[in-house]
């Protein structure tokens, strides 16, 4: 089955992280990527921190454009990778290895994705 | 499941109901699970097991039971699922491969009901939605059954078995007993949602007696599943001594349908079969030498069984066993028990203090309550206490322990201990 798994954290307690560990941390992230080549389906993306975010949103006569990001939740999405496993035990057991869960308010969200079976009916 | 009023009486609805209960019990789970296996959707297999079951129930009042009752579910259920397979573009491809009627109608010598209660507790369903879902799905409740059971209504029942079961189609949760690194952890899920069950019935049982279900009966079915499917597992043997012993003091619970706690039942009436059997059961935890919560807790009913009364109970041995328990299980009602047993101990100013402690997390357990009421009056502070009492007969929903506590409150039953 195919999931999304998004990572999320809290960008007031990655501020407490020295800037030292947050570089051991991406090499330990890309590493994580290399271990688990087998499963990723598509590497996904890291994304720039919330402060850069655009949001467009729905208005009443036309979209509106407004400054950060959807949603005034705390926890931020920092990236997200797509992975391809035999059902939702193994997508729990690979995300339980993501470097960054050793930080406190970091965290991983795995969603199931539609199958083009489910999308167009085939 | 229709109610006895419309069976036919030479079947007499209730008890018959009970027996075909069982049978329906003893395999559901498997016709589930392999239904599920064989069309790739539990939300379907479930669907219509739970169809052909109330199906069943109707029809076998009336024409007795078939000589081949899981064959007879199986079947219904199956010709049901390809009905509706065949209506569903989604499974159209698959029909063909399912068509054959020769599959068998009960899957391998492999148990089919642990992977689906594993299923069923997964960690990613919310703990009222694993109890929900076992209940219909490995034990073929229906929803009625299950809304009488919870005491909510068959509605928010129906939408949460439906969510759930949406949940591990869609999220791909696997009915599939996890490996061993993972099995104690999710044991113990499974484990609670079975004790669970127990005190849901236990709760309720004397004030339900038109029930036609025994869920408790159901609970120890259940451990007794798990410790003959894994019988490895030390904790699996000590939930099931623990139901035993519950389970043995049952007939001493209740007098004319007012709850009788534990320093004032009759212990005579206490099953002793089923005391020795709780008793091998700790046994056979005890030979795997891996302690744990549900094991202590039945090491805690032992002592109380061992005693001839409350006054010859050894308090001090339990308050030991308590504190061994907060290490495993640090819960704020493990922790309303020991202070139970520490008043035994040390006396009533020692219990509330330690109740005092643990105010902010149970203020809203009538339980907390009424042990409260129990010590403030040993304590000699009447007024007190049955303003506590009188706010634990608010806050529960059971009948009959809103009678005990009220008759306390008014001063005509003195309490020395909970049961």
């Amino acid at each position: 089955m195919k999931y999304v798994l998004m990572f999320t954290s809290t960008p007031e307690l990655d501020a407490t992280v020295p800037p030292e560990r947050s570089e051991a941390d991406l090499e330990r992230i890309l590493q994580w990527h290399r271990d688990h080549a087998a499963q990723i389906l598509d590497g996904g993306a890291a994304l720039h921190d919330a402060a850069t975010a655009t949001t467009v949103r729905a208005g009443d006569a036309a979209p509106v454009v407004v400054d950060g990001p959807f949603s005034e939740a705390k926890e931020v999405i920092g990236g997200f990778t797509l992975i391809d496993v035999a059902d939702l035990d193994a997508a729990i057991a690979m995300a339980k290895t993501w470097p960054s869960l050793e930080l406190p308010g970091n965290a991983v969200e795995i969603r199931p994705m539609f199958d083009d079976a489910e999308l167009f009916g085939s | 499941m229709t109610t006895g009023a419309d069976a036919s009486p030479a079947h007499g609805g209730g008890a018959s109901d009970l027996v075909l209960a069982r049978i329906v019990r003893a395999d559901a789970a498997r016709i589930t699970t392999a239904l599920a296996r064989s069309f790739g959707d539990l939300d379907l297999a479930e669907e219509c097991v739970a169809g052909a079951i109330e199906h069943a129930l109707r029809e076998w009042r009336v024409r007795g039971v078939p000589d081949n009752p899981a064959g007879w579910i199986m079947t219904t259920a199956r010709h049901d699922a390809l009905d509706r397979v065949r209506r569903d573009a989604r499974f159209r491809t698959k029909v063909a491969l399912l068509a054959d009627p020769t599959l068998a109608p009960v899957a391998g010598p492999a148990d089919e009901r642990l992977p689906l209660l594993f299923g069923c507790c997964h960690p990613a369903l919310a703990p009222e939605a694993q109890l929900a879902l076992a209940l219909r799905a490995v034990l073929g409740l229906t929803t009625r059954q299950i809304a009488r059971a919870s005491g909510e209504p068959m509605p928010t029942v129906a939408q949460r078995i439906s969510r759930a079961k949406r949940k591990i189609s869609t999220s791909g949760i696997p009915l599939q007993v996890p490996p061993a690194t993972e099995l104690p952890a999710r044991l113990d899920l499974v484990l609670a949602m079975v004790a669970v069950m127990y005190d849901a019935a236990h709760l309720r049982q004397d004030t339900d007696a038109a029930a036609d279900r025994d869920l408790a009966e159901d609970a120890v079915w259940l451990a007794e599943v798990a410790t003959g499917e894994l019988p490895d597992q030390a904790e699996a043997h000590g939930l099931l001594a623990l139901l035993r012993f519950h389970r043995a003091r049952e007939p001493a619970r209740a007098r004319d349908g007012d709850l009788v706690t534990l320093d004032r039942q009759d212990r005579a009436r206490w099953n002793g079969e089923l005391i020795a059997e709780a008793r091998a059961s700790l046994d056979a935890a005890a030979r795997l030498r891996r302690p744990g919560r549900w094991q202590l807790q039945a090491a805690i009913a032992a002592c109380h069984a061992d005693a001839a009364s409350t006054a010859a109970t050894d308090w001090p041995q339990i308050l030991v066993l308590y504190d061994v328990l907060l290490a495993y299980d640090p819960s704020p009602v493990v922790r309303l028990n020991r202070a139970v047993t520490l008043g035994e101990v040390a006396g009533p100013r020692a219990a509330l203090a330690e109740l005092d402690r643990l105010e902010s997390d149970l203020v809203a357990s009538h339980r907390w309550h009424a042990v409260r009421g129990a010590f403030l009056r040993r304590d000699g502070q009447p007024a007190a206490a049955a303003a506590a009492e009188q706010r634990a007969a608010e806050l529960t929903d059971n009948l009959a322990e809103r009678r005990l506590l009220r008759a306390r409150s008014a001063g005509s039953i003195t309490p020395s201990d909970e049961g």
